[in-house]
This record gives C-alpha cells, structure tokens and sequence, in this order.
C-alpha cells in the first residue's frame, strides 16, 4: 500500500473533522462577540440599544489614563509579572534538574509537596499568608505582592521543567564532567543553553498567570501594589462611581497586554509540548 | 547496586545510590524551593490551621471548634458549599466533556492547527472583569444575545444572563476552558498510535478501541485535568461577584471566607472557612484519583515512546 493511500485511510478511519471547526467556531464567535461587546462599548461615546454604538470617541482611555493611574499601575503589573517570572524560574529550575535526575529515597513526596500549592485553592493559604505578611510589615507593598505570587508560580516551573530535563540525555553531562567540568560549570556551560528554550516558555506561561492571577494579590496589595486585575476588580466593584466605557477601556488594555505575552508564548512553543512533553 | 538504582529511576536518570548509601550532596539544589514551599505555603496553612480553633469575639467561650460550628450551624454560611460546589461540579463536567474530543482530534496536525489552538487558548487572556464587563453587555438585556434570539423570535422577553447562577456558569466555563483543553491536548498528543493500530488490527471497533483502549490510556491526563478544573472553579470568586447575585444564589465559599476576614476582621473564622474549603477540594483530588485509579493502572506515561 503507498504512504497517500494509507494516509487516505488513517484519515477515512479517524472520521471527518468538519465539527472541529464548527465547535472552534461557536466557541470563537461566543468569546469574540463578549470581547467586541466591551471594546465598542469602551470606545463608544453613547450606546443605546442599537445593534453599534451611536458614535465613536478614544475619551475613555483618556479618562482612564488619568483617572486610573493607568501608567503606575501597569508598571507595578510588569514588575510583579517580570520578577515572579524571574525568581520563580531561579527556584524552580535546579530543583526540576534534580527531580529529573536524581532517583532518592522520597522523591515522590518532595514532588507531591512542591505541586500541592496548585492544587489548594489560593484563599486557603492566602489569608494566613497576608496576616503572616502584614505582621512582617511586608503587607500592602511590592515586595509582599511579588512573594506571594511567587507561591502558586513555582509548582508551575517544577511541573513544566521537570520532564523537559528528564528528555535531556544525561550523557552530555557525563561527558562534560570527563573533561573537567565541574557541577557549576556544568551547569552553565551545557544545561543552560539547552534548557534555555524550554525556561523561556515557562516563563512566558508564568507572566501570563502572573498577570492573571487575581485572588492572592488581591489579599496582599495595598493602594500603591495593585496589579491590572486587583485595579480593575476594585473599580469595576464599585460600578455606578465611573463610567462603565472607562472600566471596559481598562479591561481592553489589560487584555491586550495579556494577548501579546501569549501570542509570543505561542511562536515560541508549541502548545501541545506545552503541559507535557513527549520524551523521544 | 549503582546500575539498580539508575534502573529504577528510568533511562534519563544519573545514579545517585553508590555503596548502597544515599548522596545527598547532588539533591542541594532543590533546597532553596524546598524553603519557599514550607515557609510560604505550609507554614501559612498550618498557622490557618492553628487559627482555625482558637475562635475569639462572641465564639470565643465555644470552645476550639466555635468558628467551625458557627459555620455549619448557620443555614446562610453552610448553604455557600452548595452555592460553589453547584457551579463547581457541572462547569468542571462541561469543560471537559467539550475539551475532550477536540484535544483527541487535535492530537495530530487538521489544517488550521495553529489558528484552532491559538482560538481556544485566548480566552486565557481576557481576564475575569474583561470577561464579566464584556458579558453584562453581551448577555444584558439590550446586548446582541438578546437581540438575535429576539430577532429570529426563539424568545419573547429579553433572557436574563446576567446577574444570576447562570452568569457565573457561562464565565466560568470559558475561563475555565483553556487550561483543561492544554492538558488534555499534552496527554492525548503523548499517546501512541501504534496503541490503537494494534487494537483495530485486533479487530476492535470504534467504540471499543475508545471504550477499552484510548479512555484508560488518557484517564490520567482527564484526572489531572478534572482536578485542575475543579481548584480553579471552587475557588472562584470574582465572577461570582461581578456576574452573579453574590448576596444570594452565588455567594461562594471562597467569598464567604474572604467577607469574615475583611468585612468582619475575624480572621481565625476566615481561616476556618478556608480549611473547610481545602479539605472538600481535597477530599475531591482523591475522588477523582480513585476513579482514575479504578479506570487505568499503570505507568502515568503511558503509551509513550
């Protein structure tokens, strides 16, 4: 049998696929039409009732640059988002390296210890966290928002990095440490380069979760470490206060930010090794 | 010895047993992640704990399990474990019964596979008040929703989504659905295919290479998948707020922990709530795993070359 008439076959066995696309399709439209709903509506100078707003104006990013303090506040998410990222991945890395490489008498349960903060819900650590935090005087600043974040980020880094060592064959280590290397040197000169790929979708997979990652902030922050998401929260809260086109014109740009994060995650990786990677 | 230990740990491993004993010495790294997770997860849970059973203000003479009583013993509090576990349970079920046949079809390249995945993984980026502005116009009374169900007159009144049990659900399900359809799509693309070409050669029909091939090789992948679900949506609670009827039909545990601490000061209440919410999640982490482990008992990997 030729390869295309197999593949014919492969595909007649797999059943057509037109419901892919038609449940991609539905789905897209539903999250499209919930997005165009407040994009037009932040850039809407009146919308009543008709299927398009009465007429357009960019008023409501003006408003909410200034109003808002927009500028600040992106920044403090930046920051936030950039040194979780940075921080979590100096955690994570080496003990993913020594998870993967290293067979030792409890690995099971250091393993279980170090994913179990995805699997409680934030709150439940949280509250005792910030009165911990608060006692500390680290409560209400910058430095108390990023350690917080920095709790749900590493299991995230273990998670992903692990497997991504295990596929790496442990006989370029053996031949660097041959020739002299030490475990440093190992790990800098050989580990690194090859790992770096694979550090840098994790780390963009955990700026977007820092961005997005609402309830532990939430707890922590003060009036000067509020992130996009908290910021929003509070004001889309306190609705009736401000305009509603400001709210959503806030929501637009802590979307977009979001979007290009990911959609460069996505250039760089593959989701489908993004979770779980196949080991060859 | 030295060649057992490697064994075990799989191909990919270095041996750390020698003479019988253990290295520590190559395990140092992991100690500073190690120090993370104690002092800012366990510490903080066991100090909640701790909290927990030392009530103060009026529960203060109820003796070590006051705020847990005053929990359970008051219909308005107790009823937020339904409120969240009736949103909990079915979003959980939608979306993995939605993402499941689309990441085992999509496990091997369709044209568009990049556009498709891209499609699905966005809604990760809207963001929960994005999501709820966008649906109280969307699905508000005047929103194009209502407009086209008006205009192809499936209905006569506007529908009310918002507001209600039912905002919360469509929320959730679309935050909710990204993560679940990415690990189901790692696991399923990590399937064999050789697997399944057995089974067919063997003279199994669809329905059985399904039913007793593909469903127990992914069943560790849906259990992970479930149970990531089910963290994310049992601790909602901004949606709940912004989209719901947080005074009513969706005030959710996670709100009810979060108004004792910060509309009541009341911390060690606070944080008696919260372990009542970690342990329902717990005690569902192991109902899924038992499940999984009655549906597929094997290599976690399995299937994979």
């Amino acid at each position: 049998m030729s390869a295309v008439a197999r593949a014919a076959r492969a595909r007649t066995a797999e059943g057509s696929s037109w419901w892919v696309y038609a449940a991609v399709a539905v789905f897209a439209l539903l999250v499209l039409g919930i997005f165009l709903s407040a994009f037009l509506n932040s850039i809407a100078s009146s919308w009543f009732g008709g299927w398009l707003p009465d007429g357009y104006t960019t008023r409501w990013y003006r408003f909410a640059l200034a109003e808002f303090d927009l500028g600040y506040v992106l920044w403090v998410t930046v920051v936030v988002g950039v040194s979780v990222t940075i921080l979590s991945l100096i955690l994570g890395v080496p003990a993913a390296y020594v998870l993967a490489r290293h067979a030792f008498p409890g690995r099971s349960p250091l393993l279980l210890l170090l994913v179990m903060p995805m699997l409680v819900p934030p709150i439940t650590y949280g509250i005792p966290l910030a009165a911990m935090l608060y006692a500390a005087h680290l409560g209400g600043s910058l430095a108390g928002v990023i350690i917080v974040n920095i709790v749900p980020a590493l299991p995230f880094v273990v998670l992903i990095m692990t497997p991504f060592f295990e596929q790496i064959d442990p006989n370029l280590e053996r031949a660097a440490r041959t020739l002299g290397a030490g475990p440093v040197q190992v790990f800098r000169r050989v580990l690194l380069p090859i790992a770096l790929p694979g550090m840098l979708a994790a780390g963009l997979l955990i700026l977007v979760r820092a961005i997005a990652l609402f309830e532990l902030t939430f707890l922590v922050s003060g009036a000067r470490s509020q992130t996009l998401v908290v910021a929003l929260y509070y004001t889309a809260f306190a609705a009736g206060i401000r305009p509603a086109q400001a709210i959503d014109a806030m929501a637009v740009v802590y979307m977009i930010t979001g979007l290009v994060v990911l959609l460069a995650a996505l250039r760089f990786i593959n989701p489908v090794n993004m979770v779980i990677r196949v080991r060859r | 010895m030295q060649r057992a230990a490697g064994a075990r740990a799989g191909p990919g491993a270095l041996p750390t047993a020698r003479h019988g004993g253990v290295r520590w010495g190559p395990l140092v790294p992991i100690v500073p992640a190690l120090l993370v997770v104690l002092v800012l997860f366990v510490y903080p849970f066991a100090y909640g704990l701790a909290l927990s059973v030392h009530p103060i203000g009026s529960l203060a003479k109820g003796g070590m399990l006051a705020n847990y009583a005053a929990f359970f013993g008051t219909p308005w509090e107790r009823a937020s474990i339904w409120n969240t576990l009736r949103l909990a349970v079915p979003v959980s079920a939608l979306d993995l019964a939605m993402a499941l046949p689309l990441a085992y079809r999509l496990r091997r390249p369709l044209p568009g596979q990049r556009v498709i995945t891209a499609l699905l993984v966005i809604p990760m980026t809207l963001g929960t008040v994005l999501l709820a502005e966008g649906m109280i116009e969307f699905f508000g009374p005047a929103g194009w929703a209502n407009k086209v169900l008006l205009a192809l007159h499936l209905v006569r009144m506007p529908v009310q989504f918002v507001h209600n049990y039912t905002g919360v659900f469509i929320s959730l399900a679309i935050a909710d659905f990204p993560a679940v359809f990415l690990v189901l799509l790692g696991y399923a693309s990590g399937l064999d295919p050789r697997v399944e070409q057995a089974a067919r050669t063997l003279g199994a029909g669809r329905w059985a290479r399904l039913r007793r091939v593909t469903l127990p090789l992914l069943a560790p992948g849906i259990a992970a998948a479930a149970a990531l679900s089910f963290v994310a949506t049992f601790s909602v609670f901004p949606s709940a707020v912004l989209v719901g009827e947080p005074a009513g039909s969706t005030r959710v545990i996670a709100l009810a922990a979060w108004q004792a601490a910060y509309e009541q000061f009341d911390y060690p209440r606070a944080s008696a709530i919260a372990m009542v919410m970690a342990a329902i999640e717990l005690v569902f982490v192991a109902l899924v795993l038992a499940v999984r482990n009655r549906a597929y008992r094997g290599p976690t990997i399995g299937g994979r070359g």
